[in-house]
């Protein structure tokens, strides 16, 4: 009697030999997985003195943009010192981690760049050398910074783990044409940017006075920082606690969140803005009249097919006479800034590239693609061509901005008090208003959270 | 569940000599057979598992993780902020529970019985039914990212499709809802994770369907049953084993998920939307506070442990009465 | 073959229903990538009023589209294959055999499905580092091969539970009539079990490589520009300046299309399986 094996498997040996042919093929492309993957690429601090391993952040129009921008400086580099420089270009969503992922392990690169506000944060892992007296002077002495832009590198009165790299500031955007034709002139003062919103919006053709990413919390949080500042409030007190429910934080946020609310000068549906580039991309059709954003939207708004001469740049006004405390700051310093890794072996060869790229020659170089301001004393601000923008721009970050809280919370703070003014903006984008009192509430959850956590 | 042979499929009069070689080898292999996957398992999942759960029990935060062991020990300390519900935190963390579970439930059980209807009316093959069914596959195959973001398009209030068709085409509603924010939030990340989820469960029905010989059904159809008879006695309980699997893992899975809510709100999403994953991860990743991320992921952990052992005691006890 | 009406009117409306839910977003992404960038997210029209078939050549330069499509494919087959083949030996081995530890191992493997990704992030990522360090060379930090050990062992709870699961409803009389020829145990497991339970198989396979497919966490840990994977390419088309939304919808069509394909083929496999009529 016929058994199965024979009837249902007739090819005995065909299988066998189609077995040992699938697993030649899987040999041979595991073998093509496993050489060619991290062999040649940056493994964390390099043995050799002559190989730096660079994280560069996203700066400009896309990663492989900025590669292109960078190599040719890094070759110039290598040429000066003889040290070659390893690069890899990481983009935002993934840096944080992988930052986090090097100051876990001990294994990461030389040389990096960071958001500045997390430069306290990262600071307090340790993880980072200090720049000491002697660092400084090897990259070029503390001078020749723009103290303001020096000030993010680290939490007050501690030696700072990083310095300035690019600088980055606020400016309010407003669509010159659309004031002209309202015979308006850029405000001076909040109460004016407010009349001047309301008479240039008319919701009938969609056109709104002011526009908002009001689904970012890094948006929210940092408005909510910078007119709380101008209404004489401050996020943490001296001894590092969260005063987020002091009037001034209360009147700010009241500030920012009446826009949309009271003042109705932006289009509810902004609350559904979170990636970047929408706000600027209405602002660039015409959709709203002014926009406040960091100096990088000149690219979105050109890439919009928005010319340079069609928009002026001023100051973000402060309510006029200033509030009591009250700081006339339009503006946080944003940024990037330089550390280095601890367990570098290579520290002279890292002084000597920090040094390079905070030197005047490179920031020139280096601010227009990546449409920044040169963080250095007498620096050239080239990233536009528009003489009064970069004018605005360079003054505000000298004098009229102040970092966010330089403590280890940072991000908590940021997360918790930018959740805090976006859920407040949704509530006032859905029809219900917004008081005072919905404000504080919503601020002190913010600050029961930060004490709650232990932080 | 005992092994029976018909006498009739074993040549009269040999006996199999088979099982009398090697008898340690017939021992022996199932743990040989294990082997490989336990080692994986072990360095993959478990280690690292149980090195989150050792990070519950201190105070892991951006001052110590460079230095793990030199972080002070939080005994319980992690757990006792989790589940205070006086604190905000406390609070917040029993909201994303609740809104997760109710989440899991409709996302689950919708993405089967959509699963489920698909598998049974393409089990006939008729032209095309290839086709058809690769269709389906396809919210499977395009990439999260893209999928996520697709569909954040549509649910934009003033230019979104969603919107259009609603308000303008088919004037079911006077004016454009939100979708983004507020309780339509909940909505939309559902109906997000069932597009995603769905074709998924129908992948794995329709695999378990293949295993259901035509006979059976045959012998029903000429004993009177239709469709719908098959349906419900055969094919569901055929299906049973693929389906306890499919359900319990869809569970699991769509309780974790954090892909589809982080692409579609980010690390803040909306209240009504505040899914247990996001939550996690705020309080590890964003905030710096691993030890207190951890501590909430292990009460999930001892919370899904319960949920599976209770799913399975009455899975099984169901089958044995079967 | 009783077909009611009820049952075909069923039929019409599920293919109906189910066909724009899953279509109408597509046609969505289709229409996004054909749009010059402003228009992506402006006034919303049925069909672009510019389209354009620009998005699909610039893809390939604003990110490194082809190496990291490459990288995804070796790694999510090679673990795809790796992870089958070592869930069907343990599938076997819970479906066949009574051991000791059982119990104990459906259930830790189970737990593992229970516990949040991000939380165990970080300590893999320790532990690989250590394992180059006592090695000596880079073999698990930002290589493919880490990558795929990680991925492989992931799809591995799900893929040993469903083909055991599988294997239950495929009688025993197939071993043991195997067993009777002469087959050994792995014998009887792939000339006579495995093509009947090839069903299972293929949607655990096809489970595999799409979970390392669209895996994005752990592959943004873990590698560097030389082994990035899609799902991170993806991202990347998200910079400072802009998001390249366009862009983004074309990349995500172009790399789906091969996965597609392959579900297409594989259409022919999901049929019934060789146990109707086996045992006879």
């Amino acid at each position: 009697m016929r058994t199965i094996a024979h009837t249902t498997n007739p090819g005995g040996s065909d299988m066998k030999a189609r077995l040992i042919g699938i697993v030649v093929v899987l040999l041979a492309v595991s073998a093509t997985a496993a050489c060619g993957g991290g062999g040649n690429s940056s493994s964390g601090s390099s043995a050799s003195s002559k190989t730096l391993t660079y994280w560069a952040s996203n700066q400009g129009t896309s990663l492989e943009n900025d590669k292109a921008v960078l190599t040719p400086e890094l070759a110039k580099f290598e040429k000066q010192t003889g040290v070659k420089v390893d690069l890899q270009v990481i983009g935002w969503p993934d840096l944080l981690n992988k930052i986090l992922g090097a100051t876990t392990s001990g294994q990461g690169p030389d040389v990096l760049n960071i958001g500045n506000t997390w430069a306290a944060s990262l600071q307090a892992t340790g993880a980072f050398m200090p720049y000491d007296a002697k660092a400084l002077t090897a990259i070029g002495g503390q001078d020749k910074f723009v103290p303001t832009a020096f000030d993010t590198g680290g939490a007050p009165g501690m030696t700072p783990t990083s310095v300035p790299l690019y600088g980055l500031v606020y400016g309010l955007y407003y669509n010159k044409k659309m004031f002209a034709d309202a015979g308006l002139q850029p405000p001076t003062t909040w109460q004016e940017l407010v009349a001047a919103a309301v008479k240039l919006t008319d919701p009938a053709k969609k056109q709104y006075g002011m526009v908002l990413e009001g689904a970012s919390y890094t948006e929210s949080v940092h408005f909510a920082f910078i007119f709380g500042r101008q209404n004489g409030g401050q996020p943490f007190d001296a001894a590092g606690n969260p005063t987020f429910t002091s009037a001034g934080m209360v009147n700010g946020v009241k500030q920012y969140v009446d826009l949309l609310g009271k003042d109705k000068v932006v289009n509810p549906s902004n609350v559904q803005y979170k990636n970047g580039p929408e706000s600027p991309g209405d602002f660039a059709k015409g959709k709203a009249a002014m926009l406040m954003s960091q100096m990088n939207a000149d690219n979105t708004l050109q890439a919009d097919g928005m010319k340079s001469s069609e928009y002026g740049v001023v100051a973000i006004p402060a309510p006029s006479p200033l509030p009591a405390g009250g700081k006339d700051i339009a503006s946080f310093v944003a940024g990037i800034n330089l550390s280095i890794f601890k367990n570098t072996k290579n520290q002279d060869a890292a002084l000597k590239f920090v040094k390079f790229m905070t030197s005047p020659e490179e920031q020139a170089i280096l601010d227009k693609p990546f449409t920044a301001l040169p963080v250095v004393k007498g620096g050239t601000v080239n990233f536009t061509d528009n003489k009064a923008e970069a004018a605005t721009f360079a003054l505000v970050l000298a004098t009229m901005s102040e970092p966010l809280p330089r403590i280890a919370a940072e991000s908590a703070f940021e997360t918790n008090v930018g959740a805090a003014v976006n859920g407040l903006l949704a509530q006032a984008a859905t029809g219900k208003a917004v008081s005072t009192s919905d404000i504080k509430a919503a601020l002190q959850q913010a600050q029961d959270k930060m004490a709650a956590a232990g932080l | 569940m005992p092994v029976t042979t018909t006498p009739t499929s074993r040549s009269a009069g040999t006996v199999p000599p088979v099982h009398r070689r090697r008898p340690d080898w017939n021992r022996r292999t199932p743990y040989l057979l294990i082997l490989a996957a336990i080692l994986l398992e072990l360095l993959i999942h478990i280690v690292p598992m149980l090195a989150g759960i050792w990070m519950s029990f201190i105070k892991l935060n951006q001052f110590f993780i460079a230095n793990w062991s030199k972080a002070p020990g939080a005994g319980l300390g992690n757990y006792k902020i989790a589940v205070d519900f006086s604190t905000p935190i406390g609070r917040a963390l029993l909201h994303s529970f609740t809104v997760t579970c109710l989440y899991t439930l409709i996302v689950v059980g919708l993405s089967w019985l959509f699963g489920m209807s698909a598998a049974a009316v393409l089990q006939r093959g008729f032209r095309g039914r290839g086709g058809l069914r690769t269709m389906f596959l396809v919210p499977y195959s395009l990439p999260i990212y893209a999928g996520v973001i697709t569909w954040s398009f549509m649910l934009q209030r003033d230019n979104g499709l969603v919107n259009h068709v609603l308000v303008s085409d088919l004037h079911l509603l006077d004016h454009p809802p939100f979708w983004l924010i507020g309780n339509n939030a909940f909505v939309s990340v559902a109906v997000v994770a069932l597009w995603r989820s769905w074709p998924f469960a129908f992948l794995m029905i329709m695999a378990g369907m293949q295993s259901i010989p035509d006979e059976v059904y045959e012998a029903a159809a000429t004993d009177g049953a239709n469709v719908w008879k098959q349906l419900r006695y055969i094919t569901l309980g055929a299906l049973r084993p693929v389906n306890v699997v499919l359900l319990l893992m869809l569970f699991l899975w769509t309780f974790n998920d954090f892909n589809t809510p982080f692409v579609l709100f980010g690390p803040t999403p909306p209240d009504s939307a505040d899914l247990m994953s996001i939550h996690i991860y705020d309080n590890s990743f964003v905030n710096w506070n691993f030890g207190l991320g951890a501590a909430m992921s292990v009460l999930l952990l001892l919370f899904l442990l319960v949920v599976t052992g209770a799913y399975l005691l009455i899975a099984n006890r169901r089958s044995r009465r079967a | 073959m009783h077909e009611p009406r009820s049952f075909r009117v069923f039929r019409v409306v599920v293919v109906a229903g189910l066909g724009l839910f899953t279509l109408v977003p597509l046609y969505v992404m289709v229409t996004s990538a054909l749009k010059p960038l402003g228009d992506v997210q402006g006034d919303f029209r049925w069909w672009p009023t510019h389209p354009t078939l620009r998005p699909f050549v610039d893809i390939w330069s604003t990110v490194p589209l082809a190496r990291y499509f490459i990288n995804s494919l070796v790694v999510c087959l090679v673990a795809t294959a790796f992870s089958v083949l070592i869930a069907i030996f343990a599938a076997y081995a819970v479906s066949r055999y009574r051991f000791r530890g059982r119990r104990a191992f459906i259930g830790t493997v189970l737990s593992t499905q229970m516990f949040p990704g991000i939380l165990f992030l970080l300590p893999l990522f320790l532990i690989f580092v250590n394992i180059d360090k006592q090695l000596g060379f880079t073999f698990l930090y930002q290589t493919r091969v880490g990558l795929i050990v990680t991925y492989l062992t992931f799809s591995l709870p799900f893929s040993i539970w469903m083909l055991a699961s599988y294997l239950d409803g495929i009688p025993r009389d197939l071993d043991e009539a195997a067993k009777v020829d002469g087959c050994r145990a792995l014998g009887a497991l792939f000339r006579v079990v495995l093509p009947a339970a090839r069903p299972g198989v293929i949607a655990v396979a096809v489970y595999a490589f799409m979970t390392a497919w669209g895996e994005l966490l752990f592959a943004s840990q873990m590698t560097n520009d030389a082994t990035k994977t899609l799902a991170i390419g993806l991202q990347n088309y998200s910079t400072q300046i802009n998001v390249y939304w366009n862009q983004v919808m074309a990349a995500s069509l172009v790399v789906s299309v091969p996965v597609v394909v392959g579900f297409l083929l594989l259409q022919k496999y999901l049929v019934a399986g060789l146990t109707a009529g086996a045992v006879k």
